[in-house]
């Protein structure tokens, strides 16, 4: 494992350098940026894009890409949200089952799009990133749902803790990233996407079922899209035809790519994701502080893309230079 | 080995396979015994890559029977033939270059289910285990990506090992080695020899098929033509079995007036792929190419013409010193050049063919940046109609032509550039018997009209009816040059086989 480790891990050792970089830069001008409260509100502003980074990192390994998730999130909470309001009497956990359910169910239609018609998977998930959208504002007759209806307990999870203070949202998003550092590091099936993003052609070849993986990589990120959903409505207690995961994608994306996932396929790690969030929180819990108006934060998060990508295929192609120099 | 004779490892019966209602392999038959290196020797085309990718389940037979150890099998994927014991090492071996050495060698054998863990340390372990039987350092925790090549291949036949594999298929892995690792390649073929198994060896080095192999097969034009012991044949003997069709009168080719030096290129030099190239070329004149696939005839024409400049040496266009460094200076001193691979390099598939010709002459069609549609129009028909090219409308999308249309679309493209010199890579590849005798009228008259050509081929017969000289390049260096009048096939084989002092060291 060692030196196949040892170059992934200088990747995450960079991430990190750069966390702490930026941190200590802005405490420097804003000195309440150091303190624990601020710690608290970074580490509340990312669980939500953590879970669904996990799937969307799967399917970027994949050498696909979900633009979807923002929709699929903002659909399952809906959903989710229309229950518990019409249907009080059904336990709140029932939610999840729903919520997940949902967001899997989107993700395998994404999935089979993208295989069935080999069609390119940036452009099926952005017309389902529309249609879903759509599809949320039709199923909600474009109403909100307040907060009234959200269960209380449900809410509870974003702010009581169970151990040492840290809520239940949080525990849950490093759960799904032990069991994404299980999934793609120890089974079969989680190597088998690193083979098919590194070289699709060969992994046919090698007996890697590739439509059935393809799927699958949709739908863990459906499915993780609609866990986000019901979190969303217990982190902020409503769900909202248009605001609700609006624009989600692109935190996502960002955080996977400057996690070290290469679009490419075939690169990424767990740990580079968790820090690739938390990069982007610190960078989001930044902004305000630094008197940056909420509006800019897309433009942020787009230049922070763009960034990471050319950081990305600077290393790589140095990586192949210097493959060449070897050769000659 | 010759007490096996009688126990076939594998023996293929009747294997016939075509493309697309093209044969190209017929009725192959052959048994390999266990424990014996064959090789697979002939021309490009003649069907040893093809018959080897049937047994590596690549292709499946369109007629015949495979027996495996006397029972019928049916390779009908690479997945299976894995199972069967079978595998084949690609000359560029496919990886995955970001998985460890370890997961490359084991991915793929289908064990377990879906959520069945991963082995780590086993799979490391057995890893080593199979470097160090084959005896390379190479780290198995490594990424794949920056191996070398000869590394790659070994991590390869590492996964041949892995899977127990009785039958291993090389398809010319010796071109991209240096001799000390070609050396490396043979000891560890020869151990896995006398281990009792089966390697098929194919390569275009007669000297290294001598050194290594037991039994050599030889294909022509998708025959078997024979299969004998290596001692029982010498040098002269495999090409003529190699080359041996009766010579086609293509054409005759018309009487050009052979001018003055049109194109002259001197000790042309880029390391690693050709060296010392120098010839000449005269207005009225076709001068062949020829040698083998990868002995560097494309890289030199991609040279002259810019496209990946020569490092050391010159280039004189009509007798002045032409300094090109890209296409567009090649283009504006009256050069043109026809690619081989005219998917990749030739049309824009989706492009109506009136498009695709006048590609190359904006200047023709749009004369202040706008593009004229009538003159573009009249342009492209009028080629249409010169070069006989059928299709239904010239609004077609040119993918939809045959190969041989769409071939002489693109050479339209450049005729319409009225180029002085003009350089052909494989004109004729993939294009029927019909078409090519158009194409050889269509060369003899562009020489006659006194430009200059240089035809890079690999078939024989076309060089030897085309041309007025022959030029013969082989690993990168040029090693003859014959007139028309003495040009046979043996000579031009002679001189492209390659006779590298490499495989002395290695044998």
């Amino acid at each position: 494992m060692n030196m196949l480790r040892g170059t992934l891990l200088r990747r995450e050792a960079g991430i990190a350098a750069m966390i702490l970089l930026f941190c200590l830069t802005v405490g420097l001008y804003k000195p309440q940026f150091l303190t624990v409260n601020q710690l608290r509100v970074i580490l509340l502003l990312v669980p939500l894009i953590m879970i669904a980074a996990m799937g969307q990192m799967l399917v970027i390994v994949a050498r696909h890409v979900d633009l979807s998730i923002g929709s699929m999130l903002g659909l399952s909470a809906m959903l989710t949200g229309m229950m518990f309001r019409d249907l009080p009497e059904i336990p709140w956990g029932v939610g999840f089952i729903v919520a997940i359910g949902t967001g899997a169910l989107l993700g395998l239609v994404n999935g089979a799009l993208v295989t069935a018609f080999r069609l390119p998977a940036i452009i099926v998930t952005l017309g389902t990133l529309n249609l879903y959208r759509g599809l949320t504002f039709i199923v909600s007759n474009a109403r909100q749902v307040d907060r009234q209806f959200v269960p209380s307990a449900l809410k509870a999870m974003s702010q009581t803790s169970p151990i040492f203070g840290i809520p239940w949202i949080i525990l849950m998003a490093l759960g799904i990233a032990a069991l994404a550092y299980w999934f793609t590091m120890h089974t079969r099936v989680g190597r088998q996407i690193f083979a098919l993003g590194s070289n699709p052609a060969a992994a046919a070849l090698r007996g890697v079922k590739v439509n059935r993986v393809t799927l699958l990589v949709f739908t863990i990120s459906g499915a993780l899209s609609g866990l986000a959903g019901i979190m969303y409505a217990s982190r902020w207690g409503f769900v909202n035809p248009s605001n609700t995961g609006f624009g989600f994608e692109f935190q996502v994306i960002a955080a996977v790519v400057i996690g070290g996932v290469s679009i490419n396929g075939g690169v990424g790690t767990v740990l580079g994701v968790m820090l690739g969030v938390l990069l982007l929180g610190c960078v989001a819990a930044a902004l305000p502080l630094l008197g940056i108006p909420g509006i800019a934060q897309g433009a942020i998060y787009g230049a922070v893309i763009l960034v990471a990508l050319v950081i990305d295929r600077s290393v790589r192609l140095q990586g192949i230079v210097s493959l060449k120099r070897m050769r000659a | 080995m010759s007490d096996n004779w009688t126990v076939p490892l594998l023996s293929a019966r009747g294997i016939s396979k075509s493309f697309a209602g093209v044969e190209v392999l017929r009725d192959v038959d052959l048994d390999l015994t266990k424990g014996e290196i064959h090789a697979l020797l002939g021309e490009n085309g003649a069907g040893k890559s093809t018959f080897a990718k049937i047994l590596a389940g690549v292709h499946r037979p369109t007629r015949g029977t495979l027996n495996l150890n006397g029972q019928p099998v049916d390779i009908s994927s690479p997945i299976v033939a894995q199972k069967l014991g079978i595998t084949l090492i690609h000359q560029e071996p496919i990886s995955f270059p970001d998985l460890s050495v370890a997961e490359n060698l084991v991915l793929g054998r289908g064990e377990g289910g879906w959520f069945s863990r991963v082995p780590w340390p086993e799979m490391t372990r057995e890893a080593r285990r199979h470097m160090d039987l084959l005896d390379v350092a190479i780290d198995v925790t490594r990424p794949m990506r920056g191996l070398s090549i000869a590394d790659q291949q070994m991590v390869e036949i590492g996964r041949a090992l892995a899977s127990d594999s009785r039958l291993i298929i090389m398809d010319e892995p010796t071109a991209p080695l240096t001799p000390k690792e070609v050396e490396t390649l043979f000891g560890i073929a020869r151990r896995l020899r006398d281990e009792g198994r089966t390697i098929i060896f194919i390569s275009h080095r007669l000297e290294e098929v001598r050194a290594l192999c037991d039994r050599v097969t030889i294909f022509r034009d998708g025959n078997k033509v024979s299969t004998d012991a290596i001692g029982k044949l010498d040098d002269a003997d495999i090409i003529r079995l190699m080359i041996g069709r009766p010579l086609k009168e293509y054409m005759h080719k018309q009487n050009a007036s052979i001018g003055e030096v049109a194109l002259e290129v001197e000790r042309l030099t880029l390391p690693g792929r050709f060296r010392d190239i120098s010839f000449t070329v005269r207005h009225g004149e076709i001068v062949g190419l020829g040698g083998l696939v990868g002995a560097g005839r494309t890289d030199v024409a991609c040279a002259i013409f810019g496209v990946q400049p020569a490092e050391s040496g010159s280039v004189k266009v009509n007798g002045k010193l032409a300094d090109i460094r890209q296409p567009d200076d090649a283009i504006a001193l009256g050069l043109a050049f026809v690619p081989e691979d005219r998917a990749t390099a030739g049309i824009f598939r989706s492009l109506p063919v009136e498009q695709n010709i006048t590609a190359a002459v904006p200047g023709k069609i749009a004369p202040s940046g706008i593009i004229r549609r009538a003159t573009e129009r009249v342009l492209a028909a009028e080629s249409v109609k010169k070069l006989r090219i059928r299709l239904a409308s010239i609004n077609q999308p040119i993918g939809e032509l045959s190969g041989g249309n769409q071939q002489k679309a693109i050479l339209a493209r450049w005729l319409l550039s009225d180029p002085s010199i003009l350089i052909l890579d494989e004109p004729t590849r993939g294009v029927d018997i019909g078409v090519k005798a158009e194409f050889y009228d269509i060369i003899g008259e562009l020489a006659a009209q006194g430009r200059a050509i240089l035809l890079i081929s690999s078939e024989l017969p076309e060089l030897l009816a085309l041309c007025d000289r022959v030029l013969v390049m082989a690993e990168g260096r040029l090693t003859a040059e014959i007139p028309r009048t003495e040009a046979t096939q043996e000579k031009v084989m002679q001189a492209a086989v390659p006779r590298a002092q490499r495989v002395e060291a290695a044998a």
